[in-house]
């Protein structure tokens, strides 16, 4: 409980908080160019959205991004504003994927934000021109919009010596020129997805083009939204985030915006409370994948990965891998490829010979890891029980002579 | 003779990043093609080493549009290596979800990568909507988001979007080109069902959700099986399926087949869209299996456009090479023995129809795509291949679809080796999956009242060496992994994937790929607007992050190539 006094100082910081989002608001209203016909009713209607149906989504989001309902109103406006803001997106290594989540977004849907809310000024996969054309619109945003749009990446950056593993345009620049190029004159920069977050596959061990993240190839703050691919809430949820305050959101030490990233999957797992009762899918296909329990001992990466799947889920809150059955694989986490390989092989198992060198475990939450190990002991005695009760056999233990994890 | 080079970078609504550079003569007319990927990332090497179990899930980041195709690719390699036999159950559950990702890839292809080939959205400012209406009855009987005041709505909100001025995406594209052939009226109706379109895919994406967890990138299959017993002993999961399965093939039925239909009605006269087929050799794998006995498409190869004969594939006769691609050996290899090393020889200074640019070396290497090569021969693959092969291989469903399809539009046989084939190929394909889709789910669920197993279990023997392949069709067509296993680890892995085959640069005899042959002969209008060039290599679908390789970087210097950042 608050006392009075607490209560009092926490309405004054959040009027002040709500005074500050207003202005950011209204400054973004008067930004050119202007549309003289902005009502949101009218604009809701156009896009065949019903105002209430709007204002559920508004409300969906602020929940999503950990802000208390009185914000729903603001990110409703948020939404609205958007196409004051010109959009770049750039296509580096990648594999695509990060877009086709943003495709799937569905309130707004992706029309809606195409037609109503930003100015996609270039982004490869969706735009109409091609060629010398698209290049010309490149240009163009870059030079008409400088300072004032906002930079979107997807894929890790072949860098340096290795830069030529990349080139797009009749000039066949390189990907690491160009993105240098449009980050100097972007007015926030968000890499989406976990290639440009951190690098990704094509940066897993050997890395053979020296792929890169974002961050290491520009001089300016990135916003990281990793995740392979992040959910589509992710996406527009960070968009929304910088329109609505103004400023890059909180985020932690690797660059996350907090409200996605904050917690575990595990923190949220729906199958949390089996792995607190010491209820394990020991082999895919089991009793207990039919039951549905923990799939720590099948590898799920869910304690040392950071992300809202959990409690977004994916494709309209369809399914999540953990519901389908499937660990997590710790797809948010940097170099998570080599880091949290084998991906059906639980990692305490892996603590004290990591597949990569002690390396490894550096990028991961040492507590936690710890944590895990000692529950990694818990687990194993508990098989060892539960194999002398004969109520199961254990595949990984046949193949323990030959578990492939000891590279 | 005065040539004139067109260079055409990015080609955009694709995956991936693709070059395409043409020579044309005094008439426009092209000469001589040449495709190049501009990005390499090196997959296949990431590969070694690591556990065989996670092949699917590495593989399965070489692309995120045909995210499901290399995931069970890679954990079906596995299985085969290994010599597992999965449960009908997850063999079944597969096949939904490739359902699932065919019914999503094909209508996104068309209406939002490729429509705009076709469709000439500024047009249907100008359009009746009315007329439009009545016109949309001409190619359904029950025509999708067509309504009067449906196509006035689009039509105001185009109107409303292009009085700001500001056309974000569909900016400085080649509208009002002379190869564009809708009216007014028929691209309103193709501008409506792009809007449609983009409702209707994430309803296709959650079809692969249910049982995959998402899409793109689903993470339900396991070297053995699938994981999602849960979803499978749920009838409310399997109902949503099938209630989505619906909703999706309504839209391909009545909106998707008769826009394909429009389109061969309206483009019949326009020679860059009846040409586009310069290899005439087909090779397509069986796939979509929906009960114990059928799978939907058959296997085989055509030769020389010669449907009267289907041959089987000798998968010993399949080679790959580099003479023109950027690794520094130069004779076909097996892909079980493929290795070679990047070897990167840059651009040159050049004069094109557009002004000055960087060109490539034509005689030289040009692109990070290998050639694929059958027997010596190269190959089309996709679903024009596919539809060819099982139709000249008597599969009764295909034939009565491609005859219907004929029939209703009066295009000949001959003109499905075109641009306008390959686009309505992979309609028909989607249209049969639409239309025999159901099967698969209904047998899973008599199966299930019997049988609940989903994972067979296997051990990998660390003393032993194995080798295995996944060969099936995908959606741009014939996907391979090869790969061997050798101390419990992966010591090689090879993908020869659609886009390899089709954007294959020329090999050592001098033959182009299909994207290049594709564009041989074909008139331009106007070299400076490419239209018909982003036509025809849109009607291949391209998928280019699939399409490159590696095996071995060690031991070679990679050729230096700087660029000023500064200059960009």
């Amino acid at each position: 409980m608050l006392s009075g006094r607490q209560e009092l100082a926490r309405d004054g910081a959040m009027s002040a908080l709500l005074r500050r989002v207003e202005s950011r608001l209204a400054g973004l209203q008067d930004q050119a160019p202007a549309r003289s016909d902005k009502v949101i009713a009218d604009e809701a209607s156009r896009s065949g959205l019903t105002r209430r149906d709007f204002m559920k989504w508004a409300t969906a989001m602020t929940a999503a991004m950990s802000l208390p309902p009185i914000f729903a109103p603001y990110v409703a406006q948020a939404a609205q504003v958007l196409d004051r803001i010109p959009v770049i997106w750039l296509h580096m290594a990648e594999c695509t994927g990060c877009s086709e989540s943003l495709l799937r977004t569905d309130a707004p849907t992706i029309d809606t934000l195409l037609f109503d809310y930003i100015s996609l000024e270039y982004h490869e996969t969706l735009m109409a021109a091609a060629g010398w054309q698209a290049e010309a619109n490149l240009e163009h945003a870059m030079e008409t919009y400088k300072g004032k749009y906002v930079l979107f990446v997807e894929g890790g950056i072949p860098a340096g010596q290795s830069a030529f593993y990349l080139t797009i345009g009749p000039q066949a620049h390189t990907g690491e020129a160009i993105t240098k190029k449009a980050a100097a004159g972007a007015a926030a920069i968000f890499a989406i997805g976990s290639c440009s977050s951190f690098g990704g596959v094509q940066a897993a061990k050997p890395n053979p083009t020296n792929a890169q993240s974002l961050s290491k190839v520009i001089n300016k703050p990135v916003i990281n939204v990793p995740g392979c691919p992040p959910s589509e809430k992710n996406i527009v949820g960070t968009v929304l985030h910088y329109v609505l305050f103004g400023t890059l959101p909180a985020v932690d030490r690797l660059g996350r915006p907090k409200w996605a990233y904050e917690f575990r999957i595990h923190d949220l797992c729906e199958r949390r409370g089996r792995f607190d009762a010491g209820e394990f899918v020991e082999r895919f296909g089991d009793d207990g994948a039919k039951k549905g329990y923990c799939l720590y001992k099948v590898g799920c990466k869910g304690p040392y990965t950071y992300n809202n799947c959990s409690r977004e889920k994916f494709n309209q809150h369809t399914s999540w891998p953990i519901q389908a059955g499937h660990g997590c694989i710790g797809c948010s986490e940097p170099d998570f490829w080599d880091v949290m390989a084998p991906f059906e092989e639980p990692r305490a198992d892996n603590l004290f010979g990591p597949p990569f060198g002690s390396g490894a475990d550096a990028t991961a939450d040492k507590v936690g890891i710890f944590l895990l190990s000692v529950t990694g002991v818990a687990i194993a005695t508990h098989a060892v029980l539960t194999t002398i009760e004969g109520s199961f056999r254990n595949p990984k233990d046949e193949q323990d002579n030959s578990s492939p994890s000891d590279k | 003779m005065s040539t004139q080079r067109v260079v055409v970078d990015p080609i955009t609504r694709i995956e991936g990043h693709l070059r395409v550079e043409v020579i044309v003569d005094q008439d426009n007319v092209i000469q001589d093609a040449f495709a190049t990927s501009t990005l390499w990332r090196g997959i296949e090497l990431i590969l070694k080493g690591r556990d065989p179990r996670d092949a699917g899930f590495m593989t399965q980041r070489i692309c995120g549009v045909c995210t499901y195709s290399h995931y069970k690719a890679g954990i079906e390699a596995v299985e085969n290596a290994l010599g597992i036999e999965i449960p009908y159950n997850a063999t079944l559950t597969r096949t939904l979800m490739a359902q699932a990702l065919f019914m999503h890839d094909h209508p996104v292809h068309f209406y939002h990568l490729h429509g705009l080939d076709w469709c000439d959205i500024t047009q249907a400012l100008s359009a009746d909507p009315r007329k439009a209406s009545d016109l949309a009855f001409r190619y359904a009987d029950l025509p999708i988001a067509t309504g009067a005041d449906e196509l006035t709505a689009v039509q105001r909100r185009l109107k409303t979007f292009v009085d700001k001025g500001h056309l974000g995406p569909f900016a400085n594209a080649y509208w009002g080109h002379k190869t564009y052939h809708f009216t007014p009226e028929q691209n309103l109706i193709v501008a409506s069902h792009y809007l449609k379109a983009l409702e209707v895919q994430r309803n296709a994406a959650q079809m692969l959700a249910l049982f995959g967890a998402k899409q793109p990138h689903p993470q339900s299959l396991t070297v053995g099986g699938v994981t999602c017993i849960m979803d499978l002993q749920n009838p409310a999961r399997l109902g949503e399926y099938l209630t989505k399965f619906e909703e999706v093939s309504d839209f391909i039925n009545r909106a998707y087949y008769a826009d394909v239909k429009m389109a061969a009605e309206a483009f019949i006269g326009e020679g860059s869209v009846l040409a586009g087929c310069g290899v005439k050799n087909f090779m397509a794998a069986k796939e979509f299996q929906i009960n114990r006995s059928e799978t939907l498409f058959d296997s085989g190869i055509i030769l020389d456009g010669d449907l009267g004969k289907v041959h089987e594939i000798n998968e010993s006769k399949i080679t790959e090479e580099a003479t023109h691609a950027w690794y520094s050996d130069n004779q076909p290899f097996h892909p079980y023995e493929g290795q070679t090393s990047p070897n990167f020889t840059g651009y040159r200074d050049g004069d094109t129809a557009n002004g000055k640019a960087k060109i490539i070396d034509e005689k030289g290497k040009y692109t990070w795509v290998k050639a694929p090569r059958y027997d010596g021969k190269p190959m089309e693959v996709g679903p024009l291949a596919q539809i060819l092969v099982s139709y000249a291989s008597g599969n009764e469903r295909v034939q009565k679809v491609v005859n219907d399809f004929l029939g209703e539009t009066g295009v000949p046989v001959p003109a499905l080796f075109s641009t306008l084939g390959r686009t309505a190929a992979r309609m028909l394909q989607t249209k049969l999956i639409a239309d025999h889709g159901k099967t698969t789910l209904m047998s899973l669920v008599e199966n299930l009242k019997v049988d609940q197993e989903t994972c067979a279990p296997y051990v990998i023997d660390t003393n032993k060496t194995y080798r295995g392949r996944y060969i099936g069709d995908v959606p741009r067509g014939m996907l391979s992994h090869w790969v061997n296993i050798k101390g419990g680890v992966i010591e090689n892995y090879q993908c020869v994937v659609p886009t390899t085959w089709n954007a294959s640069p020329k090999d050592a005899a001098g033959q182009h790929g299909p994207y290049e042959a594709a564009l041989i002969g074909t008139k331009m209008a106007d070299p400076t607007q490419p239209l018909e060039i982003v036509r025809t290599i849109h009607s291949f679908d391209p998928c280019l992050a699939c399409a490159v390789h590696v095996i071995d970087t060690q031991g070679n210097s990679l050729a230096e190539y700087k660029v000023d950042p500064l200059s960009c």
